[in-house]
Parts: C-alpha cells; structure tokens; sequence
C-alpha cells in the first residue's frame, strides 16, 4: 500500500534554505537597504515616545483625538492611555506604538503612490493584485520565516514584517477609492481640459480621501496585530510581554499584555475611523463637536432664511 | 448666422476594431448587421449636422439613439471613429492631447446630467475650475467667477457646498461653471433631465433669458420633445444613431416626414408652438368708401377700418358698411373694440385675447393690420386640420 510519506522525496526544504541563504549572502546590501529606513525611523519614533512624559502624552493624545474625533472619543482615548500606565506596562506599550507609528507611516509613504499608480493603469493592477492577493491570505505567522531569514531576529526585523503585513489594505482602498470616483466627474475633468495630474489632484485625490483613510484604519489595526505577532522573533513591547507569560506559564502577566494591547487597539481604531467617516463626500468637514453642532444650527437657519428669497432670485 | 459647428459624416463604432464596422456601414450595412457580424455596438452612423453660431441646437433621441455619444464626441470625451467635427472649419478629430485641452478649456464646455460638482469644493470653487485648469490667477479667476454667479442668480451662494443646494441651484452651478470659461460653445447633456418639472420649465425660461445676452452656441442633447421644441431653434431627431429629421421646430412637426417623428410631433401643443401669423388669413387690399379705409373680407361680411398707415381704427359689420354706402359717416358707425395681437403671439395667447363678437386683428412689430384670425382658423391650426377641409371657415382671398 502506498503510503503518503513515501512520497516525500523531494528535499524542498533544502531547495528553499539554499536559495534562501543564497538570496542573503548575495544581495546583502539590498536587505540592509531595506532595513536601514525601518531601524532608523523606528528608533527615532521609540525614543521620541519614551521620552515624552507619561501626562504630556495623554493630554496630547486627548488634544488629537478632539481634533480628529470627537470629544467622546478624546475621553476614552485618555481613560485608557490611565489604564494601561495602570496596569504597568507603559514602556512596552510605547515600544509597541513606535511599531505601529513606523509601520503607519512607511506604509503611507509607500501604499497611496502604489495605490494611485494601480487605479490609473491596470496593467499595473494586473501585477500589483495577485501580490496583495497573496500578502493577505498568507497567515501573519507565515511572514516571520523569511523575514528572520533575511533580516534576521529582534524589533527592527520585526518592524520589517509589521510594514510588509499592514501595507496591502491601505493600497487596496486607495486603488479602490480612485476607481469609485464618480464617472460624471472624471468626465467634467476631462471636459474642462485637466491634464493628467490635474484630474488626479483636483478630482480622483480628494474625493478618494474617505475610502483611503477607511484603508488607513484597516492598516493601523493589521500593524497592530502584527506588532504582537513579532514577538515570536524577538521584537519588543506588549507582544513580548504576552509571549513571556505564556511561557512561564504567568497567566496573569500574559492578561495584563492582552488587555493592554486591547486598549490601545481600541484607540488606534477610535481615533482612525472617525478620521475616515468624517471625510465621507455628504458630510460636513471634519470639525470638531462644538463647531459641527454650531455650523448645523447656523445653516439650517440659513436654509430658512432663503426660502422667501428664492423666486425674487430666479426671476431677476 | 454664420456656421460654428459641422459635424461630417460622423461614426462612432464601440469595439475593438472600429474601423471595419465603419467599412461595412459606409457599405451600406444597419446597426443589427453591424453587431451579429462583428459584435460591435455601432452608436453613431454617418452623421452630418451644421449648428449655426448663436443657435441653440436641440438633438433629441430616445435612450439608446445614439445622442450623448454625439455630444461626446463632439468634445471627444469619445473618440470617433471616422468623420469630421469642424470648429470654426478647424477639424478637432486628429487634435493631439494637448491642442484637444486647449479647445476643451477655452472653447468648448460642458454642463452635465447630474451636475457633476465637486462634493469637496465650495460652490464658488466648483465655478473657478475649469478657469483654475487653465492655470487663470486665484484673484482673476475668483472675480470672474463671482461675476458669472451673480448673472445666474446665485451670487448669496458663493460660499455654500453643493450639497446645501436644490437641484435646480445645484444645475445654476453646473452652468455658471461652463459659462466661466468663455467657451463660445457649450455642451448641455441632459442638462435639466434631472430636475423636477417646475424647476425644469423655471430653468429653461433662464435658459432662454441667458442666451438673449450671451449668444452662446448650445447643442442642447434631450430626449424629451416639448423641451426641444420650446429652446430650439433648429432641433436633430436621432434614432439607431443617425439622424432621422432635422429642421426648424415648425418645420419638424408641420411635416414630421416620417411615422417615428410624427409619433412624437403627435405629443406636440400646437397652441404654444404656432403664432398668430400662421393661422391668420391675410388680410386683402383696401377700399375707400366715404373717406374710410376699410379692409374687407370674402369671407367675412364685416370690415377692419384702418388709417393711412394701415393702424387699425376699429371694425364695421356688414349693416354698417351698407350704411356708409348709403352716405352716414364713418366716425358714428365704427366699433373700436377690435382686439389687436402680434404676429408673434402664439395661438395660446391669442385664444386668451379672444371676446366674442369682437374681431381678432393680427399685427405686425409696427402695429400694422396684416391678417385676420377667428376661431375657426385657430381651431383648425390647433387640431393640425388643413383649413381648406373645414367648412366654416372658407378660402379667404390671399393676395
């Protein structure tokens, strides 16, 4: 009877140690050239973040969340920054959002031109899609093999997979938010003779911001589950704390790195998703509570105002 | 008028090899010929059009006629097939990309079904751009936009975003927008298609108000008849992508030429379409009795009385005409309520004029009598009967 493991003859696991230690020794400089960005921004965001003091950096998080949000989410923002210090994981918690900031914004550096490149040539899109394809179904425990590989163990490898993991939604949507631009409008570009820069400034940019900020938020919330993946090959922060309980077996500890990766989950979420529903087309400007609420009152008393006025309009 | 617009033997073919399709109609091939051999949608077929400088030109076509692909074409929004599009007698067919720009931001606009305003921009914003994609200073472009909103009405909106906008208003923007170029031609797709019917007719009468200043030439693309024939002054009927009937609005639907457009003239309100000078009976030649100057009628046994210039004094009927055979004067017997309505003035209008027993006179710009109009005649003009046929109201003797 044949059995499966007679199979088993091909030796592919030395075929691909080979290639991979040959792709290492060889293109050396390339995957120091990749690395060099990732290690030099990560260290800068980390030492920004740890130096900061821990009351400076909630109400500044509370200021941005007001900002960008709303007052209700600047709260929470700020209860559970509290929570986490609380909990006694402050520095891994900073370690880990220095990450995730590296990852946000190589990733947004690198993903919206890719994105707009995609939506305007779809011979590019014919390339571009089956490699986000297989970004994105390959499990995130997947990417640490040839990332320890070729970049080797600790935070700044670790950083590397965090922006390889978290590109793919953030090029996805903004290829997506180029191509839903209204047809009409695109036409109206034309119409008016915009060039090929123009239409992408004036019109297919701007009106794309909402879907490419709805991709932004998807990138944050990978990175963040990423940045406690790596853990696995020696990156820093919550993750690590987590991976350390587990294995010595402190079921207390590896909570105490859950919830807090939770929490900041949590805030990262609030705050990037009311960033990208308070860009949609219909709704006002992003403004903060106090100012919608007043622009709200102020034209609909507007709107009341012009009625009686409308026929003296047309007819002059 | 001189000519602004040709458009020569134009094709427009959607497929992959459009110019074998283009053989084969050229050959003499229909549309369903077109698409079970070669697969290919044809959308226009050899289409030839001259659209007069100042005119409003109305093509009109039901959905699938092949019109908005000719207004696209004509700003090569699609491109055509084969065919010429002469601006000025400069075909714009083999313009390069950036000679085609520079026609699309400087003399050929366009105003959209669904207005197509930018959500993110202010309405005043939305006005500059095609002035900010020709590269015209913030300062310049700012002014000549608050200028062309103030004539369409809308100048306390400058500052609003489209989306605070009725339709109505929101279509002012689309057209205050095409207007800020200066384009001297100006492309309405559908342009009030959208908007309710009140709203509709309202931008239409602006519409009209507009053009009496600015003498835009407007090729106007609906698929709704009454509105071609109120803004036009020549209308195209499309159908299967050629054009089936071209002309002035009177023309199309005193001779429709054939079923397709007589299944739309049919529709028609023949009341609001025609004017007094074409239901009148031309008024005969004068004779003097007793020192007035009367203008009889075969057909009528009474008289309109006119003076020297042919004004309309009043009327006599036709015991009073004997009377003033039989030597009384004219002063004493003469009616003066003669009801007087421009030759311009459509059928609609006169009938609202109309007192029974009171004489309709038609005149012309200087008041002077040149017809008659009676019931009858007005009828028959209305229900599209030839008034030879009617027996009431009998041949009157034309000059």
């Amino acid at each position: 009877m044949l059995e499966a493991d007679d199979l088993a003859i091909f030796p592919v696991d030395k075929w691909i140690q080979g290639g991979v230690e040959w792709l290492a020794y060889n293109f050396r400089p390339l995957f120091v050239a990749i690395k060099w960005p990732v290690e030099s921004l990560l260290h800068f965001n980390e030492s920004v973040l740890q130096a900061v003091p821990f009351p400076l950096f909630v109400v500044l998080t509370f200021a941005l969340a007001c900002w960008l949000a709303s007052l209700p989410v600047a709260c929470f923002s700020a209860v559970a920054l509290i929570a986490v210090a609380a909990l006694g994981v402050w520095a891994d918690a900073m370690t880990t959002l220095s990450l995730i900031i590296t990852a946000i914004l190589i990733c947004t550096v690198i993903g919206i031109p890719i994105g707009v490149w995609s939506a305007r040539n779809d011979r590019v899109w014919g390339i571009v899609r089956p490699i986000l394809d297989i970004m994105q179904t390959t499990p995130t425990f997947v990417y640490l093999v040839p990332v320890v590989m070729l970049f080797g163990v600790g935070t700044v490898p670790g950083g590397v997979a965090v922006v390889v993991a978290a590109a793919p939604p953030l090029i996805r949507f903004t290829n997506l938010g180029i191509r839903m631009v209204d047809k009409e409008l695109v036409e109206a570009g034309h119409a008016f003779g915009a060039d090929r820069r123009q239409l992408l400034w004036e019109i297919q940019l701007p009106l794309a911001v909402p879907t490419i900020l709805g991709g932004l938020n998807q990138t944050v919330l990978t990175a963040m589950v990423m940045s406690v993946v790596v853990a696995m090959i020696g990156a820093e922060g919550l993750g690590l704390v987590v991976l350390q309980g587990l294995g010595r077996l402190d079921v207390g500890r590896a909570a105490v790195g859950g919830i807090a990766i939770v929490l900041l989950a949590m805030v990262l979420d609030r705050i990037t998703q009311a960033l990208a529903s308070s860009r949609k087309p219909d709704a006002r400007r992003k403004a903060s509570f106090a100012s919608r609420a007043f622009r709200t009152l102020f034209s609909s008393r507007q709107q009341e105002e012009m009625k009686p006025e409308e026929p003296a309009a047309r007819s002059a | 008028m001189s000519e602004r617009l040709r458009v020569e033997g134009l094709y427009k073919v959607f497929g992959e090899a459009p110019q074998k399709a283009v053989a084969l109609l050229q050959n003499g091939a229909d549309k369903d010929r077109v698409l079970s051999e070669l697969g290919m949608v044809v959308g226009l077929d050899n289409v030839s059009l001259s659209v007069p400088s100042g005119a409003i030109y109305m093509i009109m076509g039901l959905s699938g006629s092949g019109k908005s692909t000719l207004a696209r074409c004509i700003n090569r929004l699609n491109e055509p097939s084969a065919g010429k599009i002469l601006l000025d007698g400069r075909d714009l067919v083999p313009l390069g990309e950036a000679a085609l720009r520079d026609v699309r931001r400087t003399r050929i606009s366009m105003v959209f079904q669904h207005f197509a305003l930018l959500p993110n921009k202010n309405v005043i914003a939305n006005v500059e751009f095609g002035l900010k994609l020709r590269g015209v200073a913030p300062a310049e472009r700012r002014k000549r936009a608050e200028e062309v909103l103030a004539v369409v009405g809308l100048a306390r909106w400058a500052y609003h975003q489209p989306h605070e906008l009725s339709g109505g208003m929101r279509q002012r923007v689309g057209l205050a927008r095409a207007l800020a170029t200066d384009a001297d031609v100006l492309i309405m797709d559908e342009a009030f298609s959208a908007l309710d019917p009140l709203i509709r007719s309202e931008m239409q009468d602006e519409l009209l108000r507009l053009q009496s200043s600015l003498q835009k030439t407007i090729l106007f693309i609906t698929h709704d008849f009454q509105e071609a024939l109120k803004l036009g002054n020549r209308i195209a009927i499309m159908a299967d992508g050629k054009v089936v009937r071209e002309g002035a609005p009177e023309e199309i639907v005193l001779e429709p030429g054939s079923d397709y457009v007589a299944s739309f003239t049919r529709e028609v309100d023949r009341a609001r379409l025609f004017d007094a000078r074409a239901a009148m009976a031309a008024a005969g030649g004068v004779t003097e009795i007793g020192g007035a100057r009367l203008v009889t009628d075969a057909a009528m046994a009474d008289a309109i009385v006119v003076d020297g210039e042919m004004r309309v004094l009043g009327a006599l009927s036709a015991a009073d005409i004997d009377r003033l055979r039989g030597g009384a004067s004219a002063q004493s017997l003469l009616h003066p309520d003669v009801v007087c309505v421009p030759a311009d003035a459509k059928l609609i209008d006169a009938a609202r004029a109309y007192r029974a027993g009171q004489p309709l006179a038609v005149v012309d710009e200087a008041r002077r009598f040149i017809g008659r109009l009676t019931p009858e005649r007005m009828l028959a003009e209305i229900s599209a009967q030839p008034p030879q046929s009617s027996s009431t109201s009998e041949g009157a003797p034309h000059a």
